[in-house]
């Protein structure tokens, strides 16, 4: 019973984690056909904004001492920020491109973000201490539950709800979701191809945010390469759900997560080096059985 | 003309190959106007340019006197304009009243206004059972008839129907019919119908241009059409003598 909650605390909390990664790649799939790449840049982008240009091997914290209640929206700002920016300056150029020459600007685009980070921090991973306490575990019903995996869980739950809400209610939802259908059509009806695409990175940007606050305080450390595992897990997360369709990422992420952490828990000890070898052999099994993903949406089968 | 929507001497060309030449037509307001013509005559590429999404290679295209070269397909629709498409091309996995508020909010209203009149238009169509369903499992007239609602909202001054009538039965034709004229006479929109369906253009058309291989082959009210020989000949072939049977 108790190893039972502690796998379902580990297995919940990991795939919150994918799931918000594949999200933030799903929207953005779903109004430009693009995979962005850069994704897991921006993760750690926003990380090093909490902390001081220099390349002395101990972190310089600055904006990371702000009172939390600032910090946040601050880094939110911060990833919001980059991913407009990034459509502004490199994707709306490529508007009309091949999918595939957007997927290479994205590779490319990843590149310069880290390589900026490179120049200013250094290679090295530094730690900082941000909200330490929340990794101290503490007691649930014999399981040791460190506060953070259920501030992660509550959070993802708070930010799906949320962002459901956004796309069903309000009217920019109404035209992203009508945008990521058909794009010719909602723009022939009168949405603003421009101002629809901004508020997907926006928002795809903000996912990318606060992937990285719950990361660096997991892991304690920052690290040019922190987000590159993650965006690997949530394309994979975004082909399984079914490209485009946000359930289908969401419901992928927590699939991969449950799939690592039972994993880990049933493989014998000496395969457990190979666990993720097992992961992807279940994702290529899970493809053959259904290539176009769990969910299709009907919009990517009728497009011609 | 002033109130109409206009394209002048409008010529189109893909890489060489003609698509319209010189084509010269006026949709005015309250009265529907017909295009006909064979499959290729160029009468998609003409409403392509009329709607912003096809710039001509030569020739004029205004809105009640304004020009709309270079208006951006949002803007167009935002003058005024509207159009629907031979196949429906409704947002499958949107409700059929959410598909009809994407145009309200489109074209700037808030959520909930855009909602009502979303609402009220399913109504003024007969429609307003369907308001929940999912736009991509309908069937294939009532899947025409939420395209015609989505493009309505808000009262553009000019509706452009592609093929409206495609696959219905006479029916569901009258029942077209019946609809467009209650929008030329409650809406006092302009209407451009482009039909393959002549019996329906011949019925409720107050105007008429035959397009053939990019060119206007004659124009005029339904009784001109029906007599004109070069009519006949671009749908038969040199041998028509049909007395009118084609038509």
């Amino acid at each position: 019973m108790t190893a039972l909650l502690q796998v379902l605390f580990d297995a919940l909390s990991l795939g919150s984690l994918y799931a918000l990664g594949a999200l933030g790649i799903a929207l953005i799939f779903g109004v430009m056909r693009l995979v962005n790449f850069a994704h897991g840049d921006y993760i750690a982008f926003c990380v090093f904004a909490m902390l001081w240009p220099s390349i002395d091997a101990a972190a310089i914290v600055f904006a990371g001492n702000l009172p939390t209640i600032i910090l946040v929206p601050f880094i939110l700002a911060v990833g919001a920020g980059l991913s407009v920016l990034s459509e502004i300056v490199v994707f709306r150029r490529f508007r009309n491109a091949n999918p595939a020459t957007m997927m290479i600007a994205s590779f490319a685009l990843g590149f310069v973000i880290k390589y900026f980070l490179l120049m200013l921090y250094s290679s090295r991973p530094k730690s900082i201490d941000l909200w330490s306490n929340l990794t101290q575990q503490i007691e649930f019903f014999g399981a040791r539950i460190p506060p953070l995996q259920v501030i992660t869980i509550v959070v993802t739950i708070v930010i799906l709800i949320a962002l459901t809400a956004f796309l069903k209610r309000t009217r920019f939802g109404l035209e992203m979701r009508a945008a990521a259908e058909n794009f010719t059509m909602a723009r022939m009806l009168g949405v603003r191809a421009n101002r629809v695409i901004m508020l997907a990175f926006a928002v795809s940007g903000m996912l990318a945010a606060a992937i990285g606050l719950i990361l660096v305080t997991q892991t304690g450390t920052v690290d040019i390469n922190m987000g590159a595992n993650l965006m690997l897990v949530a394309f994979v997360a975004t082909v399984i759900g079914g490209l485009g369709s946000l359930p289908g990422a969401v419901l992928a992420g927590y699939l991969i997560g449950a799939a690592t952490v039972i994993m880990q828990v049933v493989l014998p000890p000496d395969a457990r080096p190979f666990r993720d070898a097992f992961v992807y052999g279940a994702v290529i099994a899970m493809l053959v059985w259904r290539p176009n993903g769990l969910f299709t949406s009907k919009a990517t089968k009728q497009r011609v | 003309m002033d109130q109409a929507l206009s394209a002048t001497d409008v010529s189109v060309s893909f890489e060489g190959l003609r698509a319209l030449s010189k084509v010269t037509l006026d949709v005015p307001r309250a009265k529907v106007t017909g295009l006909i013509g064979p499959n290729g005559a160029g009468k998609t590429t003409l409403v392509n340019v009329l709607t912003g999404f096809q710039k001509p290679t030569d020739g004029s295209v205004s809105l009640d006197g304004e020009s709309m070269i270079g208006v951006p397909p949002y803007k167009v629709r935002q003058k005024g304009i509207a159009r629907t498409f031979q196949s429906g091309r409704l947002f499958a996995d949107l409700s059929v009243l959410d598909n009809l508020e994407v145009t309200g909010v489109g074209l700037g209203l808030a959520r909930r206004e855009a909602a009502k009149k979303a609402d009220a238009m399913l109504e003024w169509i007969g429609i307003a059972h369907l308001a929940e369903r999912t736009a991509g499992g309908l069937p294939y007239t009532d899947e025409r008839r939420v395209a015609i609602g989505r493009a309505l909202m808000l009262d553009p001054s000019y509706l452009l129907l592609d093929e409206p009538a495609a696959g219905m039965s006479a029916e569901e034709a009258a029942d077209l019919a019946r609809l467009i004229r209650r929008i030329i006479a409650e809406m006092k929109c302009g209407v451009l119908l482009i039909e393959h369906n002549i019996g329906l253009v011949l019925n409720i058309c107050d105007h008429i241009h035959v397009l053939d291989s990019g060119e206007v082959i004659e124009v005029g009210p339904p009784s001109v059409i029906k007599a004109s020989e070069r009519v006949r000949h671009a749908y038969m072939g040199t041998q028509a003598e049909a007395e009118g049977a084609v038509l």
